[in-house]
């Protein structure tokens, strides 16, 4: 027998309640059909003995307080999930929206996910080639890593992951590559970019996409990147696949999950965010990684516009201390025309250590890198000094850093959207820079290393192409 | 018994109706699966309870089961080299049972109730116990001898015994039969809740480091056993880092990490190093004195608020047992926040930044438990806490850091232009203090070296000196500072280079012993001395820049093998001669 309650007791944003409801879980997803036969989909969020209150995903447009009939559904949330999903394209709350009709589910799955045991992961070591200097290099990319790009409105992070996505690779013969991408509220025009540029890398067969657009209700958008998650899980950890979930824009995310807060009337915290939402964060991000014994592996790219360029904003703030790194993207780099505008000193990859150097990418992988970033971070200090005295008096070690610095911007981190460096270009080029400096500015590479890759003028070869 | 039901469900909050039987922080059973909570209010009879797992599928209606107790957990051996989840719950036990994903409503006991113990039996017929005496004691790994004590509030005469052997946590060894005629059991494994401090005999002054083997933490910012420390900094600084180096390096016995709302990966990353590592003493692989506890940013976050005490009430058992222990909990923000986040459910009136008003005194009555005491047996034995603590967008003055501040001793401000520019550890020395090195003097003069505070200082002002003239640098450069201030900022160079930035990643440098320090503080004062005798005499300072010895001392870290400390003859030879050759080329 289909249990129907008829009409509603209150009715607030998109929250609806219901009063005398018997039987009903915390957590359940409620069915309401309005007079005009239209479904729309409701999740309970509160009981207090027999109220029961319900967020409507769709929103309360048309609803009215003794127009609809609710139906509750005994389960949470669950997404059909199929091999056949890749190729595919959903509406935010998983409903397929393309051409190719329902999906015929293998099984159905909790879109909350749960936590992976501590002890069941698999701790990630094998690093993603991205074929971006900058990042294999400086921030290297792991499989079962997340890392997500902070940059702002404007700024080229799209072309950035669509970059990652045609050009990433892991070694031969570990396994099959896919794509989960989740859009939440981002233009027509974004969410067209991505398709296009899967479709460039000959990818769409091993896409999946859930679409939640600008226009759409801000609800679903709570549940888009929660349905892509469960979607990327079934894929890695029973299909074997190694999933690449890109997920964009998180801003957009944070945003409605406050809307949606503020609608329930709960306490906010910092800028109006709910004091809940590093939890909420981290049951997203969380759900990257590898399990032991089983093939695939979660690997998030994050997208998030800094609000005002504020990395200390709550978002890209809560974000970082959740996530196992950063990519930020840097505005004057960008207004320069360079790309990718990637600021080499705040971003990091946490899970690089252990994933290069001997045995993975190169023995001095790791100490170039470090390097790298401690001479680069030197160059910022002699821009400043320069731009208090100016070039001409600068202290002859204080030139030599500018010149690096410049070196390192056109040469190394510079690089077009479709060129792919190998580790070993990247690495050596590295090296070449460096010998702009003299040997004892080096002083986080013991001599060994040193002798073994530092070949005094080598940069000069390097140079002249950046002449011309 | 009194039943009782659900009423209502808000996220982790649950209501339940019937009945006023129910206790403050009372632990009960909530709903089907038998979800474990704990009563956090009592309003006539209606009561509150917080539910330590996710909360989806409840229904009112469904029993609610009061354990007639406050939360507490289960002490005894197997405690070590083992992993748990916030209230104490075995996460290998949970993965065997649900497999990768953490299901709910897994009631596993903390400790394997199977496993037998080489016990010995410490006691015989006729004897008079008191609370802290040890009863038995089994070897736990290969390091930690379990002993067991008669817990607080239960003494009298020794009524039955059995003999040494082979027993599980739940056989009872010995019966003691109190004044009153009341006979107690005493097992391997005692229960104690956690939100109460285990008793002591008495608090002893702090007087002893705990040596970390990270320069900057031994030589300028020190922490006494008993001690508590804070670690804030913004993400990416590096706290993390540092909490994994001072649980793989310091010389406590035994060490309790809490890993509370932070990342997963973490913590399989500590479980298979620490597993993997030997401790520099023992040679015995480090799980073998680490209890880690993880309440990842996903599990429950209810759980989050009750794995500080676990962890605290594990550190404390430990001590009582005679042990140095040395908690780390990353992060106490998480924790601060799942206070919030459970503030706000209940519906409290919030203070600052929506934390609710009590956060202070929660914060006090946390670290209020570390210290150096003697114990209710009369052995000493330690808690030091070293906290984390995540500040909102790396900002100190938000509430959480400052409360932190009134209640540790040292505090060690992370900084983020440090760690961009990749110098680690990224403690910045200008901001962080300790107020132990009164206390820690004589231990140091009478250890390591009467020198060493001295030179501790003299190092500490060289850096302060460099602050100030660094500031003058910024807006006219360093090339027309007069010679014996490019000194200064020449030695304080080498400090952060050579001694301060310390290496984890490299075998030799990532544990430093304290002479080796000290060594390696008098080598940069000896040249600086050396230098400034040469300055004296007009003697422009790049030519001893020219002889490449500040170059050669910024890498002895890399250079003396901690057992080869006599390498460091070497070094005074070359810094002698490197000042002879200037010195005689001036002449």
């Amino acid at each position: 027998m289909r249990l129907e309650y008829m009409g509603l007791s209150e009715l607030s944003g998109s929250l609806v309640a219901l009063r005398g409801v018997q039987g009903v879980a915390y957590d359940e997803t409620a069915e309401i059909t309005l007079q005009n036969g239209q479904r729309r989909y409701g999740r309970v969020i509160l009981i207090d003995g027999d109220r029961v209150v319900l967020q409507v995903f769709e929103g309360t447009r048309g609803i009215a307080l003794d127009n609809v009939r609710t139906h509750f559904t005994g389960e949470p949330i669950k997404l059909p999930l199929s091999k056949e999903m890749l190729g595919r394209i959903f509406d935010g709350a998983g409903r397929p929206i393309d051409d190719f009709g329902e999906l015929y589910p293998e099984e159905c799955r909790d879109i909350n996910g749960s936590a992976i045991n501590p002890v069941s992961r698999h701790y990630p070591r094998s690093c993603i080639y991205t074929g971006i200097s900058a990042i294999d290099c400086n921030m290297t990319l792991i499989r079962g890593q997340k890392l997500p790009i902070f940059s702002g409105s404007g700024m080229k992070h799209n072309e950035l992951a669509a970059q990652i996505v045609r050009q990433a690779r892991v070694g031969e013969g570990e396994g099959d590559f896919a794509i989960v991408f989740a859009a939440m509220g981002v233009k027509n025009d974004t969410a067209d970019f991505f398709r296009r540029s899967f479709e460039e890398a000959g990818a769409l067969q091993r896409v999946v996409m859930f679409m939640n657009l600008a226009s759409d209700p801000i609800i679903e958008r709570i549940l888009t990147p929660r349905c892509a998650l469960t979607a990327a899980e079934y894929l890695a950890f029973d299909k074997g696949y190694h999933v690449l979930v890109i997920l964009t824009d998180m801003t957009s995310y944070c945003e409605a999950v406050r809307e949606f807060s503020s609608s329930k009337g709960e306490i906010p915290s910092r800028k109006g965010f709910p004091a809940y939402l590093y939890s909420d964060l981290a049951s997203l991000y969380e759900r990257a990684g590898m399990i032991r014994g089983r093939p695939g592996s979660v690997t998030q790219v994050p997208i998030l516009t800094m609000p005002n360029d504020d990395i200390t904003h709550p978002i890209p703030d809560l974000t970082g201390y959740i996530t196992e790194g950063q990519i930020v993207l840097d505005r004057d780099m960008d207004q320069k025309g360079l790309y990718p505008p990637i600021a080499i000193l705040p971003s990091l990859s946490r899970l690089m250590k252990d994933g290069i150097g001997e045995g993975f990418t190169r023995k001095d992988h790791p100490d170039l890198a470090n390097q790298l970033f401690a001479s680069y971070s030197k160059v910022q200090d002699a821009r400043s000094l320069a731009s208090v005295i100016g070039e001409d008096e600068l202290s002859e070690s204080d030139k030599q850093y500018l010149q690096f610095g410049k070196a390192f911007e056109q040469l190394f981190v510079r690089q077009s959207m479709y060129q792919r460096r190998t580790i070993n270009e990247t690495l050596d080029l590295g090296w070449k820079l460096l010998t702009i400096l003299p040997k004892s500015e080096l002083d986080r590479v013991d001599d060994a290393t040193v002798e073994a890759h530092y070949v005094e003028g080598a940069w000069k070869s390097v140079l002249s192409e950046l002449d011309q | 018994m009194q039943s009782y039901t659900i009423y209502g469900i808000n996220g982790p909050v649950v209501t339940v109706k019937g009945g006023r039987g129910l206790a403050m922080m009372d632990m009960v059973n909530v709903g089907d699966e038998a979800l474990i909570g704990e009563v956090v209010g009592v309003d006539g009879d209606t009561t509150t309870v917080q539910v330590y797992e996710e909360t989806s599928g409840l229904m009112p209606g469904q029993k609610v089961v009061s354990q007639g107790a406050p939360m507490s957990i289960l002490l005894g051996p197997g405690l070590l080299h083992n992993i748990f989840d916030g209230i104490a719950r075995p996460l290998s036990v949970i993965a065997d049972r649900s497999g990768p994903f953490i299901h709910r409503g897994i009631n596993v006991p903390t400790l394997d109730l199977e496993k037998q113990w080489d016990t010995t039996v410490l006691v015989k017929e006729g004897d008079t116990l008191r609370p802290g005496d040890c009863y038995a004691q089994c070897p736990e790994t290969t390091l930690i001898t379990h002993r067991c004590l008669v817990p607080a509030g239960v003494s009298g005469k020794v009524t039955k015994v059995l003999p040494s052997g082979s027993y599980n946590v739940e056989e009872t060894l010995v019966e003691l039969t109190d004044r009153l005629g009341e006979v107690h059991a005493l097992k391997l494994a005692q229960r104690w809740p956690i939100r109460t401090p285990r008793p002591m005999a008495e608090r002893l002054p702090i007087h002893r480091p705990l040596i970390t083997g990270q320069r900057i933490i031994d030589t300028l910012f020190p922490i006494g056993k008993g001690g508590a420390a804070a670690i804030p900094g913004p993400f990416g600084a590096g706290k993390t880092m540092t909490q994994h180096q001072l649980a793989k390096w310091s010389d406590a016995d035994i060490i309790v990490y809490l890993g509370c709302g932070e990342r997963g990966n973490e913590m399989t990353q500590a479980l298979d190093e620490f597993s993997e590592l030997l401790d520099p003493k023992s040679q015995q692989p480090l799980m073998n004195r680490t209890i880690l506890i993880a309440n990842t940013s996903n599990m429950p976050v209810a759980a989050r608020e009750a794995s500080v005490y676990t962890g605290m009430t594990i550190a404390e058992y430990y001590r009582d047992m005679g042990y140095h222990v040395a908690l780390m909990a990353d992060s106490t923000s998480r924790w601060a926040e799942a206070l919030r986040e459970i503030s706000g459910r209940l519906e409290e009136m919030p203070a600052e930044e929506g934390f609710p008003a009590y956060l202070a005194s929660r914060l006090a009555e946390f670290y209020e438990r570390a210290g150096y005491v003697k114990t209710l047996e009369g052995k000493e034995g330690s808690v030091t806490v070293i906290g984390a603590v995540s500040p909102q967008g790396g900002d100190f003055s938000e509430p959480v850091t400052q409360n932190t501040k009134r209640y540790v001793r040292t505090f060690w401000g992370l900084d983020r232009a440090l760690a961009y520019g990749r110098h680690f550890p990224s403690i910045n020395w200008l901001t962080s203090y300790s107020e132990y090195i009164d206390d820690l003097k004589p231990w140091y003069d009478q250890n390591v070296s009467p020198k060493f505070m001295a030179d501790r200082q003299r190092i500490f002002t060289l850096l302060q000196e460099e602050e100030q003239l660094l500031e003058i640098v910024k807006l006219i450069g360093s090339d027309v500072l007069p010679e014996d201030q490019k000194l200064v900022l020449d030695t304080a160079r080498l400090i952060r280079v050579g001694f301060l930035q310390q290496n984890s990643y490299n075998i030799i440098d990532t544990y430093v012993p304290l002479e080796k320090q000290f060594r390696m503080m008098e080598l940069i004062l000896e040249l600086y001395d050396g230098a400034r005798k040469l300055l004296e005499r007009s003697i422009p300072l790049s030519q001893l820049r020219a002889t490449g010895i500040f170059d050669t001392l910024s890498k002895v870290k890399y250079e003396v093998p901690n057992d080869h400390q006599e390498r460091f003859d070497g070094y005074h030879d070359q810094i002698q001669a490197a000042l002879r050759q200037v010195d005689e080329a001036n002449r």
